[in-house]
C-alpha cells in the first residue's frame, strides 16, 4: 500500500485514508496553536473566510523551539489538539482540510470533519527532536508577536503521521 | 562555626547547565524504563512508537536538541543547607540562570507574564520551591514540566476512612481522563497527605524520585490498573501505559486524606547538582 503522500492532500487521497494507517507526508504545513487559533477565528468572524493561504491546507498544532544556526527549526512535536476543539469546526467549515496534532477530538470536530470531508492526523507525541529532522525549511508567515505560537510555514519531507479521524468521522481512539 | 559561602554567580552557572542538561538528555532511569518497556511490549505498533521515543532521545542527546518542543515551565527546587551562607540575591540568581540556560540551549519561551492578558511569551520566571535542610550544601534541581501532562493534574480531598481501593480508583479514573493527550506512556506521581497544596507538591516531587521496582501494594495496584486500561503509547493501545509509579506521603489531619496526581509524559525531565 502506498504510504508516501505530497501535500496538499487531494480529496481522493483523503477519502482513501483509513484510521490507524501510518503515512509519510511531504510538502507544506502551517503551524498554529492556541492564540493563533483565537486570532484565526476572529478573522473568520470579521471577514467571513479564513486567510487564503490556509484553504485546502494542513494545520499542525505545534509551537517549535528556536532553531540553532544552520538548522531550519528546533524541536517540533505536536501539542494537545483538544485545546483547539472549540476553534477547529469553524476553520474546517471555511476550508481547512487537514489537522495534525496529538490526542482525541470532540464530537463536534468529528462531525465537522465528516461533513466537510477533512481528516485528522496524529504525529508522534514527545518526539520533537526526531520530527525536526523531517523539516527542511521554516519561516514565520503571521502573528510574529506570538513567538513560538506564530504561524510558521514549514516544508516537511517524509513527516510521519497516523490517521486518527478519517473522512467518515471514525476515530482511532477507543475512549 | 564557619559557614560555607556560596555566591549568586555560582548558582546561576549551575542552573544554566542544568536547564540544558534536563531538556536535552533524558534521565537514565526514564530511558532505561523505556528500553525495558520495549522488550516486554507485544503490540507491534506500540513497539514501533516506543522505538521512535527512544530514537528521539538519542537524537536529542547527540544534537543537543530539546527532547520535546514543550520545554516546559521550568521548576527549580532548592534544598538549602541551614549552615550555608548565600551571598547575593538568590531568586535573581535562579531566574538569571534559567533565562541564560533557555537562551543558550535554544529552548522554547513558553511563559506569559500575565496569565489573563497572555502577552508575548518569555523564558522566565521559573517556579521556585525552597526547602531548608541540614548541612552546608545546596542541592539544585531543574525540572522542565510540559503542560500537556501538567494540565491533567488532579486533586481529591478524601474522607480519612477512604480505602486504598478508593485511592487507586481515583488515580485510574484521572489517568483515563488524561488519556493520549498527556503523552503516554506516563510516569505517575502521587502525593498523599499534608494539605491540599502540599499533596500536589508531593505528587510533583514524587516525579523527581528515580523509577525503581515497586514495593508498596498501592503503587503495584496502580501500575497494574493503569497498564490494564490499554491506553498504550500515544493512546493507540498496548500494555505500556505507565512506566513507573512514585508515591510521596506526609502526615495529615485526622479529618482528611488529600490525594494528588501529577502525571508526567514519557519525557520526564529533571537534572540536579549539589554544591
Amino acid at each position: 500500500m502506498k504510504n508516501k503522500f505530497n501535500l496538499p492532500l487531494s480529496q481522493n487521497i483523503i477519502n482513501a485514508l483509513k484510521i490507524g494507517q501510518q503515512i509519510l507526508l511531504s510538502g507544506t504545513i502551517y503551524t498554529a496553536r492556541d492564540q493563533a487559533h483565537l486570532r484565526l477565528v476572529n478573522i473568520v468572524k470579521k471577514n467571513g473566510s479564513i486567510p487564503g493561504f490556509l484553504k485546502g491546507q494542513a494545520i499542525y498544532y505545534c509551537g517549535p523551539t528556536k532553531a540553532f544556526k544552520g538548522s531550519p527549526i528546533g524541536s517540533c512535536g505536536p501539542t494537545t489538539s483538544a485545546r483547539m476543539d472549540i476553534f477547529a469546526p469553524i476553520l474546517i467549515k471555511k476550508g481547512l482540510k487537514v489537522m495534525i496534532g496529538k490526542g482525541r477530538r470532540s464530537l463536534l470536530v468529528k462531525e465537522e470533519i465528516k461533513k466537510q470531508k477533512g481528516i485528522y492526523l496524529i504525529a508522534p507525541a514527545g518526539c520533537g527532536a526526531l520530527l525536526s529532522k523531517k523539516v527542511k525549511k521554516s519561516k514565520i508567515v503571521c502573528f510574529k508577536d506570538l513567538g513560538a505560537e506564530a504561524i510558521h510555514k514549514i516544508e516537511v519531507e517524509d513527516f510521519p503521521v497516523i490517521v486518527a479521524i478519517d473522512v467518515k468521522g471514525k476515530s482511532v481512539f477507543k475512549q | 562555626m564557619n559557614k560555607k559561602i556560596i555566591t549568586a554567580n555560582q548558582i546561576t552557572k549551575v542552573i544554566v547547565d542544568l536547564c540544558i542538561k534536563a531538556n536535552t538528555i533524558l534521565r537514565k532511569d526514564v530511558y532505561d524504563s523505556l528500553k525495558s518497556a520495549l522488550r516486554s511490549e507485544k503490540n507491534l505498533r506500540a513497539k514501533n512508537l516506543l522505538k521512535l521515543i527512544i530514537n528521539n532521545a538519542d537524537i536529542a542527546r547527540k544534537n543537543k536538541l530539546a527532547i520535546c518542543q514543550d520545554t516546559g515551565l521550568p521548576i527549580v527546587f532548592l534544598r538549602i543547607g541551614q549552615n550555608l551562607s548565600l551571598k547575593g540575591d538568590l531568586v535573581n540568581a535562579v531566574q538569571k540562570g534559567v533565562g541564560i540556560g533557555y537562551k543558550k540551549g535554544a529552548l522554547r519561551s513558553s511563559i506569559v507574564k500575565d496569565p489573563i492578558k497572555r502577552s508575548t511569551p518569555k523564558n522566565i520566571p521559573a517556579v521556585i520551591h525552597t526547602e531548608i535542610v541540614p548541612g552546608n550544601k545546596i542541592n539544585i534541581t531543574v525540572m522542565p514540566k510540559g503542560f500537556g501532562s501538567e494540565n491533567k493534574t488532579a486533586l481529591k480531598m478524601f474522607n480519612p476512612t477512604a480505602s486504598l481501593r478508593d485511592i487507586k480508583d481515583f488515580i485510574v479514573k484521572s489517568v483515563l481522563e488524561a488519556g493520549p493527550e498527556a503523552c503516554p506512556p506516563f510516569i505517575i506521581g502521587v502525593g498523599i497527605g499534608g494539605t491540599a497544596d502540599m499533596a500536589v507538591l508531593l505528587a510533583k516531587k514524587a516525579l523527581l524520585k528515580k523509577i525503581t521496582p515497586l514495593k508498596t501494594k498501592l503503587s503495584k495496584d496502580i501500575l497494574k490498573a493503569v497498564n490494564d486500561t490499554g491506553i498504550g503509547a500515544m493512546g493507540l493501545g498496548g500494555k505500556t501505559t505507565c512506566l513507573g509509579v512514585n508515591i510521596k506521603t506526609y502526615p495529615t489531619h485526622i479529618a482528611g486524606l488529600p490525594v494528588a496526581l501529577n502525571i508526567s509524559c514519557h519525557a520526564l525531565r529533571s537534572a540536579s547538582k549539589t554544591i
